[in-house]
């Protein structure tokens, strides 16, 4: 909403300079995003409407002139200007010397100079729109109309200061220069001088030229109406033409210009009727019927059907109400007689129409935010007299008022125990008294209490704390003490959840692992490009009003996201190595409950790492990470929460067969580690390797709420160390022959230290090391009760396993 | 042999320790030991052969040769201390590294950025008497619109923006919607706790929005809501400056000024004081703007509060939202928001 100060001041004193007033009112609640100032970068008084009095030649020079200007209050100045349009008796913008202008030559604003030009002193200058950064036009000088009066501010004549504010959608009646007008005056102490709509009624009875009929009373709540005839279509003042520009409307002809000033004014959309057009004289307030046509004013044709609220005459839909009138009736240069719409429509109607419609005007903007009912008389007041003012005729006798449904604002009361329950903030009742009479309000004090009356332009004020608020936002919000809460502390139970999920995500961290968030959604391509749809996957959520096309599906995995994470930063940086993961919901649908319930949001755990182990270094080895990095990965996580986890040979669509591993825990099944299969790397475009891994979050949290902490103490007695390395066929597993090492009861822990399948391996077999740490609760071991130990293992190895002992 | 004798004593320990200075590494410290004190050493005599000694004597040699035993094995100590230092001190003369030359490479990890500042600002909030709470994304529209006192066909839903889920229910209506803020957990909770309630509720949100560098269609809220009796206005103001201080530190001024949102009243929006530093010329935040807003907030509305069951009569409260990646760009004068959720790792290694 475009506010001009100059408009403003129509209605309230503004002494304020326009920042002052858009600060103020921001702080009240109409924010004002921008003050736009006709030539504020001029200085003050620099540039001011000039009256050329005098015009001679240049003694020097042929293009140039010396015009003589009036500056108004005696002062004049001569100066030098090469204008080919300037003439004597012009009105012109004049820049006195200081001025800061636009210079085209240097592009750059800059103080205007006294100066000599071919040997004649010019002490400021006639500008032009280039020059004053108003416009385009450099052929000549702006030339001003005839009235302008002399030695004022050109900023002030050309409009002033312009506020453009963010209306919120609770307060139509700042979608109104008289509304705006209403919060300066509350806020500066001033008081509103509303307009004048004083007019004469020398036409007949308007109940003997026209009817007006409301079918659906609850769609149209009043219907005002009134008629003029002989008017004479033109175009508008320049006041008037000033006032809409301003305010960002165009101008179309005097009788649209006034409908549509009014509406600035007031907040009431107006409607102008050819009354001659309107078949029979009747008009007709009632719902679309299904298919019905109308052609709009701007040339649209519409197919309407209920509940779109119609104006209609005894043939059919002239009108879409609140929204657009149709071609038909629409005003013309030809037209003489005016039939006069205010009215008030639902809200709720309006809107849906609008946006069934597609189209959205100033006037459904208002009506969908539910306007007072009280506001269809006096605009319509205002506009009849204006129409007679500048269009002539003569209005009808009365107005046409159908008035089915009244609705009042309830009464409140108030008093300082609403506004200290509220606001915490302690201000008397002659304070809230006055502050609400600023804006407006009617107030009777009964005791310590205020029975007040909500003013008919205010459509947001139902209930007490809406006065409360109204109270703060006057006074100011700064002036409210702060506090901290005083009462108890609700008794909090911690999500233990969380509590996984955020150490689970510093274990990833502190394992090196950089932390990605990825769009929530995706598409069906990039489902596909993981395997994760068909018949065995959840089918995805589908997004009806997608932002993007790759954004039309909720995800159901985590892992097109982070491939295509990894895929982005790959082509970033070719050498880096890349240990990335993500923690968040992926959306599946619950299929039990139906498609229009909630969706289980479940939450899951991705990593990918890919490319070199280590930076490239001096010291640490090269290699590619592989399977055992995500595994390192998963295991350190586990560490962390205290839980131990079995991984055992598995599958999975999109990793290779032989590199997959299943991870459970206690027998739970909590994801999914290995290497991803080339072929779905090569889908985003990824060379080399990259492992994988994917935990369910869910069945974490189960198996972590099972995790009893338990210390144990550790052995008095020293502990013995022995490395075992053993011969066995390939396809044995570590964690079978660990598990018979593990088991003998002196053992305290083993790990493998060695790997060997080369060349001096026979074929088909492997040979792994141990080292096994041996402790005994009782005594100290002896060095032969180790070697017995020792024995005991390789002996059930050869046994179980076939393994032939190697010498270390 | 000769039994010890005073002089035996004396003249073993003498010559013991001049020996002992003459020691000039750990091996001949070694071999003095033995000589001296082990098991045939000089002393170790002595102390043998005691019992030779006249009866009358032996208390008074005893006492002598055991004196004269612990004087050289402190100086022992002390010379084995001496030449030891000496030892590492040629050591490290020795050996030496390239200290310009790079450590071992660890692989650095770091929290998402949003993960942080969610972290953080929860933590501020915590420590306020405020329990973590989380809720659905995909959401009921009746949770995040009408049961916030945002009616169907009310233009105020022109402030959200909203992606719905293609789902249709039996009355032709699509129920389900991306939320378009964490407000709907103020209902959430409110319905299945009764007062006092003290929540905040980090969480994913979505707005149909084109994006730019200020706007995302997907980023992050956190939502607070106190409710029990005598909550007032004051007190908001209050937790938020605490919040501020905390986050944005003591300098800055906070400023409060009028806004609307369909489920408080009053409303109010929060702003933290940008000023140019006179001498510098510089603003905390690199935007020209004297004033930046942070949040929103307000008392909640009594009608959310009946439609959830609670007296408006005997309860009040306040809630707010913030956005998470706003309040980071600020932190971290990031001035892209879209560099958030792109993923890429230069960005998330540096914030």
């Amino acid at each position: 909403m475009l506010i001009p100060i100059s408009w403003l001041r129509r209605y309230v004193p503004i002494d304020l300079p326009p920042r002052d007033i858009a600060r103020r009112l921001t702080m009240a609640g109409l924010e004002i995003d921008e003050v736009r100032e006709v030539g504020a970068e001029w200085g003050r008084n620099k540039v001011v409407v000039g009256h050329v009095v005098e015009l001679e030649p240049h003694p020097n020079a042929d293009r140039l002139r010396v015009p003589t200007i009036d500056l108004g209050g005696g002062e004049t100045a001569t100066v030098v200007c090469g204008g080919p349009n300037l003439a004597n008796g012009q009105k012109i913008a004049f820049a006195r010397v200081g001025a800061a202008l636009y210079n085209a030559k240097s592009g750059k604003t800059q103080p205007l100079k006294r100066a000599k030009i071919r040997g004649v002193e010019s002490a400021g200058m006639v500008c032009s729109e280039v020059e004053l950064g108003i416009g385009d036009d450099q052929e000549g000088i702006l030339v001003l109309p005839g009235d302008a009066p002399v030695g004022t501010d050109l900023g002030d004549y050309l409009g002033g200061a312009v506020l453009d504010a963010s209306v919120t959608p609770n307060r139509p009646d700042c979608l109104s220069i008289l509304g705006v007008a209403r919060e300066v005056a509350a806020l500066t102490g001033a008081s509103v001088v509303e307009p004048d709509s004083t007019h004469l009624e020398e036409g007949g009875p308007i109940d003997d030229a026209a009817t007006v009929e409301i079918v659906d009373a609850s769609i149209c709540s009043r219907y005002t109406a009134s008629l003029v005839r002989g008017v004479r279509i033109g175009p508008s003042p320049q006041w008037l033409r000033d006032a809409l520009e301003s305010a960002g409307m165009r101008s179309i002809n005097n009788v649209v210009d006034v409908t549509n000033y009014v509406m600035l004014e007031y907040g009431q959309p107006l409607h102008a009727f050819d009354f001659e057009t309107v078949r029979d004289s009747r008009v007709i307030v009632r719902a679309a019927m299904p298919g019905e046509q109308l052609t709009t004013i701007d040339g649209e044709e519409h197919s309407l059907d209920p509940p779109m609220l119609v104006i209609a005459d005894s043939r059919g839909a002239i009108a879409v109400a609140g929204v657009m009138g149709g071609l038909h009736t629409e005003v013309r240069e030809s037209t003489t007689g005016i039939l006069i719409e205010s009215a008030n429509f639902d809200a709720a109607n309006t809107r849906k129409t609008a946006s069934a419609l597609g189209i959205r005007t100033e006037a459904s903007h208002r009506f969908e935010r539910g306007i007072r009912q009280e506001l269809t008389m006096r605009a319509l007041h205002r506009a009849t007299k204006l129409i007679l003012d500048l269009a002539g005729g003569e209005a009808a006798k009365g107005v046409i008022d159908i008035f089915p449904v009244v609705k009042t604002p309830s009464d409140l009361t108030i008093g300082s125990d609403d506004v200290l329950r509220v606001l915490g903030a302690d201000i008397d009742v002659e304070t809230i008294d006055e502050t609400l009479r600023s804006l407006g309000f009617e107030t009777m004090r009964t005791g310590d209490r205020l029975a007040v009356q909500v003013p008919y332009w205010r459509a947001d004020i139902s209930i007490p704390e809406d006065l409360v608020e109204e109270v703060a936002r006057i006074i100011g919000y700064d002036d409210v003490p702060a506090t901290l809460m005083s009462g108890e502390i609700p008794h909090h139970e911690p999500s233990a959840e969380r509590g996984v999920r955020e150490r689970t995500r510093d274990a990833l961290v502190s394992a090196g692992l950089q932390e990605t968030i990825s769009y929530s959604a995706t598409d069906l391509e990039s489902l596909q490009m993981v395997e994760a749809l068909g018949e065995e996957c959840a089918a995805p959520l589908k997004i009806a009003n997608p932002i993007r096309a790759n954004m039309s599906h909720m995800r159901t995995t985590l892992r097109a996201g982070a491939l295509q994470t990894l895929a982005y930063n790959r082509r970033m940086a070719r050498r880096a190595g890349l240990r990335l993961f993500e923690i968040g919901a992926v959306y599946l649908p619950n299929d039990a409950a139906g498609e229009t319930a909630l969706p289980h949001e479940k939450e899951m755990l991705v990593g990918v790492l890919s490319g070199p182990r280590f930076e490239t270094s001096w010291l640490a080895p090269k290699g590619e990470m592989d399977f055992y990095d995500a595994k390192g990965a998963l295991e350190s996580v586990f560490g962390q929460l205290g839980i131990s986890a079995e991984y055992e040979p598995g599958v999975d669509p999109i990793m290779l067969p032989g590199k997959t591993a299943r991870v459970s825990c206690g027998g739970v099944d909590v994801g999914v580690a290995g290497e991803v299969h080339p072929k779905v790397l090569t889908r985003f475009d990824i060379d080399g390797r990259a492992a994988l891994f994917e935990v369910d979050l869910q069945a974490l949290y189960g198996v972590c709420a099972n995790v009893s902490v338990e210390y144990a103490p550790f052995g008095r007695y020293p502990n013995a160390e022995r490395d075992i390395a053993v011969l066995v066929d390939s396809d044995i597993p570590s964690s079978r022959i660990q598990k018979i090492i593990d088991r003998h009861r002196l053992v305290k822990q083993s790990a493998p230290f060695d790997l060997y399948t080369g060349d001096g391996a026979q074929p088909g077999k492997r040979s792994i090391a141990y080292r096994v740490t041996f402790q005994s609760d009782r005594s100290t071991l002896t060095g032969e009760l180790v070697e017995r130990a020792r024995g005991d293992i390789v002996r059930q190895l050869e046994r179980e396993l076939g393994a032939t002992l190697r010498g270390v | 042999m000769q039994p010890p004798s005073h002089d035996l004593v004396e003249r073993t320990a003498r010559e013991a320790l001049e020996r002992l200075r003459a020691v000039s590494d750990l091996e001949g410290l070694d071999r003095w030991r033995v000589s001296v004190l082990g098991r045939s050493g000089s002393l170790t005599q002595i102390l043998r052969g005691l019992g030779a000694v006249p009866e009358e004597d032996r208390p008074r040699l005893g006492a002598e040769a055991n004196r004269a035993k612990g004087v050289l094995e402190r100086r022992l100590r002390e010379r084995e201390q001496e030449l030891k230092s000496a030892h590492f001190d040629a050591v490290a003369q020795r050996e030496s590294v390239d200290v310009t030359l790079p450590g071992w490479p660890a692989s650095q990890g770091r929290l998402h950025p949003t993960t942080r500042m969610v972290r953080e600002i929860t933590e501020a909030f915590a420590s306020m008497g405020f329990q973590i709470e989380e809720g659905p994304e995909v959401e009921f529209e009746r949770y995040n619109f009408d049961m916030l006192n945002i009616p169907v066909d009310h233009p105020a839903r022109d402030m959200w923006d909203t992606l719905w889920i293609d789902a249709v229910d039996e009355h032709g209506e699509r129920p389900l919607l991306l939320r378009t803020h964490t407000s709907p957990m103020q209902a959430r909770i409110m319905e299945r706790t009764r007062p006092p309630v003290r929540v905040v509720v980090p969480g994913k949100c979505y707005r149909y929005e084109a994006t730019d560098s200020t706007h995302e269609w997907h980023f992050y809220q956190i939502e607070g809501l106190a409710v029990d009796r005598g909550i007032t206005f004051a007190d908001l103001k209050g937790t938020l400056y605490e919040f501020a201080r905390r986050i944005f530190g003591e300098d800055r001024q906070i400023r409060f000024r009028c806004d609307f949102f369909p489920f408080v009243e009053p409303g109010v929006d929060m702003s933290i004081s940008n000023f140019q530093d006179p001498r510098t010329g510089k603003r905390p935040i690199s935007r020209d703007e004297d004033w930046i807003e942070i949040l929103g907030a307000g008392m909640v509305h009594p009608r959310v509060l009946e439609g959830v069951g609670y007296d408006p009569s005997v309860y009040t409260g306040f809630a707010f939202g913030m956005g998470v990646e706003r309040v980071a760009m600020l932190r971290y004068g990031i001035e892209d928001v879209r560099l958030f959720y792109s993923n890429d790792v230069r960005f998330l290694r540096q914030v």
